[in-house]
Parts: C-alpha cells; sequence; structure tokens
C-alpha cells in the first residue's frame, strides 16, 4: 500500500458555503471495469476546485458524471440537491482537445453563435453579445477568423468564450491549458480566474499540473487509482487577487506543492 | 495517343472503303452527330434521360441521406437494418425493371423510380459512413449544449459529413446516368439509350457511335461540373480536413 495518510469514504466537504454539487457513494463500472469507487465530494457554490491524480484515476470521469454524460453505477450525482440526469445547459465543458471541440467550418463568432443558438437567444442579440464575450476573451479581432487561423492558446480562449455564451453556473475544465505552451497557459490561468471571479461559477477544474492546480484552486481533491477514489482534499489558504510571480513564491504555496509532490509520489507508487 | 487512334481508323475506313453496319468512319460518326445536334433530336432525346437521372438522382438522394444520417447516428437503428440493407443493396437497379414496368408502366416514373433505388445505395452506405466517422467530441459539444436531434443533425452532422456525402453525391451521379441509359436501351422508349437502340436497329452505325461518344462527353460535363462546385463549396473543409 501507500505512506500517504488515505482516508477513504471521508466526507469532504465544502468551507463554508452551500452545497452545490455532490457526490453521494458514487460508483461507475464501466465495460465491466471499476473506475469510480465510493466518491464522497460536497461542492459549493461559487468554489474553484481542483482535481489532480495519476493518469487513470477517473478525474475525467468525475467531470463527466458532473456533466451528465455518464450516470453512476450506483449511488448519486446530485445539482442543486437533484440528480443530474442529463446535460444542462448551465454546466458547461472546455475540453482539452479544443481542436476537436470547435467546428471547423464556422468563424470565431459563428463558433460562439452555436451556444447562443443552443440556448435560444433571438439572432438580433448575437452580435453584442458575441463581441462581449470574444472581447472578454481577447479574440475581438479575429471574429471573422476560421479556428484552423488560430493558435493553440486563442482555439482555447475561443472554447472558453462558446462556453460562457451559455452562462454557466459551473464551468467544467478538463486539463483545459495540457497542450499550451508555459507562457500561453500561465495568461489563460490569469484570464480564467479573472472571468470566475467576475461570473461568481463554480469549477470542476481537472488538471495534471500541481502548481497549476494550487495556484487557481480553493481546493485541490487528490484521488488514487484502481479503482478511482477521493484520497485527500487540501485546501489552499492563498488570497486572491492571485499573482503569477508573488503567489507562487509565499511559503503556502510551497508547502503546498511539497505535499502534492508527495501524494503524487506516493499514489504512483 | 487518343487522336493518333482515331486517325488511323479514318485512315483504315477509307482505305479498305468499307460498308458495315457495325463500324463507322470518325468522319462519318462526327457528321451523324452534328446533324442529330442540328436537327435537335439529340437534344430532346439528351433532356428525357437527364430529366430522368436526375429526378432519380433527386429521389435516391433525399432517401438514401435520411436514412444514412438515421443510421450513422442510432447504432441500434443500424444493427436493426444491417441484413436488410445487405440483402437489398446487391440486386442490380436494372433487375427491378420488370417490377417497375407493372406498377408503372412505361415512361418517366418507372426509369426515375429505378435510377433512385439504384443511386440510394451508394449515398445511405458512405452517408452512414460519413455520419458514424463525425469526431465524437463534436458529437459530445452537441449534446452539453443541449441542441435537439433537428439542431443537431443540421448544425453539426450535415456540415461535418457534407464533404464526404459530397464525394458521395458524385459517385451516384454517375451511376444515375449509367442506370438511365441502361433502363432506356432495355425497355424504356425514351432518351439517349433508346435512340442509340434505333440507330442500330435502323443500320445507323454512324448515329448509333456518336450518340456513344455524346453520352461520355455529358457524363465527363457532369463529373466534371461536380468536381468544379466540391472545389468551390468545400475548399475550406478540405483543407481543414488535409490540414489535420
Amino acid at each position: 500500500m501507500t505512506a500517504v495518510d488515505i482516508r477513504p469514504r471521508a466526507p469532504v466537504s465544502a468551507p463554508s458555503t452551500t452545497p452545490l454539487i455532490a457526490f453521494d457513494r458514487v460508483d461507475l463500472t464501466l465495460g465491466g471495469r471499476k473506475i469510480l469507487e465510493g466518491i464522497d465530494l460536497t461542492i459549493g457554490q461559487g468554489e474553484f476546485v481542483c482535481v489532480v491524480g495519476p493518469s487513470g484515476c477517473g478525474k475525467t470521469t468525475m467531470l463527466r458524471l458532473i456533466a451528465g454524460l455518464f450516470q453512476p453505477s450506483a449511488g448519486r450525482v446530485t445539482y442543486q440537491g437533484k440528480p443530474i440526469a442529463k446535460p444542462r445547459q448551465d454546466i458547461a465543458i472546455v475540453f482539452q482537445d479544443y481542436g476537436k471541440a470547435l467546428l471547423p467550418w464556422r468563424t470565431v463568432s459563428g463558433n460562439v453563435a452555436l451556444a447562443l443558438e443552443a440556448i435560444g437567444i433571438p439572432k438580433a442579440q448575437h452580435g453584442d453579445r458575441i463581441g462581449g464575450l470574444l472581447a472578454k476573451v481577447g479574440l475581438a479581432k479575429h471574429a471573422d477568423k476560421y479556428p484552423n487561423q488560430l493558435s493553440g492558446g486563442m482555439q482555447q480562449r475561443l472554447q472558453i468564450a462558446r462556453c460562457l455564451a451559455q452562462e454557466p453556473a459551473v464551468l467544467l475544465m478538463d486539463e483545459p491549458f495540457g497542450a499550451l505552451d508555459a507562457m500561453t497557459r500561465q495568461g489563460l490561468q490569469d484570464e480564467v480566474l479573472d472571468i470566475v471571479g467576475q461570473s461568481g461559477a463554480t469549477v470542476f477544474f481537472v488538471t495534471h499540473d500541481l502548481e497549476e492546480a494550487i495556484y487557481l484552486g480553493d481546493r485541490v481533491i487528490g484521488l488514487l487509482p484502481n479503482p478511482g477514489r477521493v484520497a485527500e482534499s487540501f485546501p489552499v489558504g492563498l488570497v486572491r487577487p492571485r499573482d503569477q510571480l508573488a503567489t507562487r513564491e509565499e511559503p503556502e504555496f510551497l508547502r503546498l506543492r511539497r505535499v502534492l509532490f508527495d501524494f503524487i509520489k506516493a499514489a504512483e507508487a | 495517343m487518343p487522336l493518333a487512334l482515331v486517325v488511323v481508323a479514318e485512315i483504315a475506313a477509307r482505305s479498305s472503303e468499307m460498308t458495315s453496319d457495325t463500324l463507322a468512319a470518325p468522319t462519318d460518326i462526327v457528321l451523324a452527330g452534328i446533324r442529330a445536334l442540328g436537327n435537335g433530336t439529340i437534344l430532346a432525346a439528351t433532356g428525357q434521360t437527364l430529366a430522368t437521372a436526375l429526378g432519380g438522382l433527386g429521389l435516391g438522394l433525399g432517401i438514401g441521406l435520411v436514412f444514412g444520417i438515421l443510421l450513422g447516428i442510432f447504432p441500434i437503428a443500424d444493427k436493426l437494418m444491417e441484413f436488410s440493407v445487405e440483402a437489398f443493396r446487391p440486386i442490380p437497379s436494372v433487375a427491378l425493371l420488370p417490377i417497375a414496368m407493372l406498377v408503372f408502366g412505361f415512361g418517366y416514373r418507372m426509369e426515375i423510380s429505378i435510377v433512385a433505388f439504384g443511386t440510394m445505395w451508394p449515398i445511405l452506405i458512405l452517408t452512414r459512413a460519413a455520419v458514424a466517422g463525425i469526431e465524437p467530441r463534436l458529437l459530445e459539444v452537441s449534446r452539453v449544449l443541449g441542441l435537439g436531434l433537428l439542431a443537431r443533425v443540421f448544425k453539426i452532422v450535415l456540415p461535418a459529413a457534407l464533404p464526404r456525402i459530397f464525394v458521395a453525391f458524385r459517385l451516384a451521379a454517375g451511376v444515375a446516368l449509367i442506370v438511365a441509359v441502361t433502363v432506356e436501351i432495355a425497355a424504356n422508349p425514351l432518351g439517349l439509350g433508346y435512340a442509340i437502340m434505333s440507330a442500330q436497329q435502323s443500320l445507323d452505325p454512324a448515329l448509333m457511335f456518336a450518340l456513344l461518344v455524346w453520352i461520355g462527353l455529358i457524363g465527363w460535363v457532369l463529373n466534371w461540373g461536380l468536381v468544379w462546385a466540391q472545389g468551390r463549396l468545400f475548399g475550406r473543409a478540405a483543407v481543414v480536413e488535409a490540414a489535420q
């Protein structure tokens, strides 16, 4: 076994906020393989939760359960107390593979318009809304380009803009910056913090990058693999707004970095 | 090379002072063609053949698209229909001629129904493959956005599959012409196929070959037009697909 202090099934509750999303003893078996076991987790309204863990620990699977793309084999995943039976328009996903998630035959504005069409915004209002959203993610000058004319970072911004068009209460982000270079990634991290700060959305953020998890999150959840289960919850005691240089030099940041690093090493052992 | 062959055929025909019921000198063929074009018979026949070919193609396209998309989207439907599709598909469309004749009699409706049957299959099979091959992430995006079935088909599935569906359409257009002319040769007193049979039976090989060349030309123009349209319509999509 591992040397980490594992407390399986220990209910991990959000500090001092109303619960929005709850996993209640969730098991998930896919194709005869147990992917998740006994997941208990509560996410509070407006909370920024980051999830880390070795490959195959079910991070993305948990995200897809919240999205309503999977149904649990046992237990319940609830949103405002009700089970999530199918995808909801106020829960948006930012996928890692932005190149596949965008419509190559639609322009930048057209891709944002897709979300507006889906939630039934009248065509007359599209122009203003799209303009505002693109300005928010810094793509205002590129409205008429096609996705394949944009850099990776810009494509991911576009996907974020499309998700924001849904005016989501919950943003699910599946390693959204995993394929981007370090500078672009830091820029986008700050943009996401800004956007979330303004909208008050709840965020479930899956990542491989431990420093990213600490930098962004109010709380970091550590998962263990085979089958995936919640091992530990690490509250992040860092003030907001965060700063790419100052925050990363704080003792609390360095301490968490050490703790998480040890956790992952033990989990992978 | 083809030109040289034509010249050789001309010289051979002239030097042997050929009188034949099956062959004709190239110049005679051209002259017969010009005559037939001049008196309008060839154009009338072309109109009839194209009307049935395109009518049947349109019908086959509609049916093939609807079923191809449904079978592509719903794997369960695909499993259930697999046997029926594979059982009916190999039937040569011309083999339906006797039935179609009993149902519709001679004329346009009979020919259109057979062309529709012949063109439906390549469109159905290729559309099904194109739809089933759509990037799964795009379908997930449409689910997460909560798009209904129709919105999903028109906003995601059709645009994503359209470049490949167009290839199917090109293929089917070729089939449509072949089937239409075949039906005319075999039975239907209409169009270019029937004109070829009349020329053959009135021992006019020059006109017969002129019609043959004309049909070849039509097929070539049809395909050229579709290739051009494909480049115009899907230039961007084709570039995107090539880049990935």
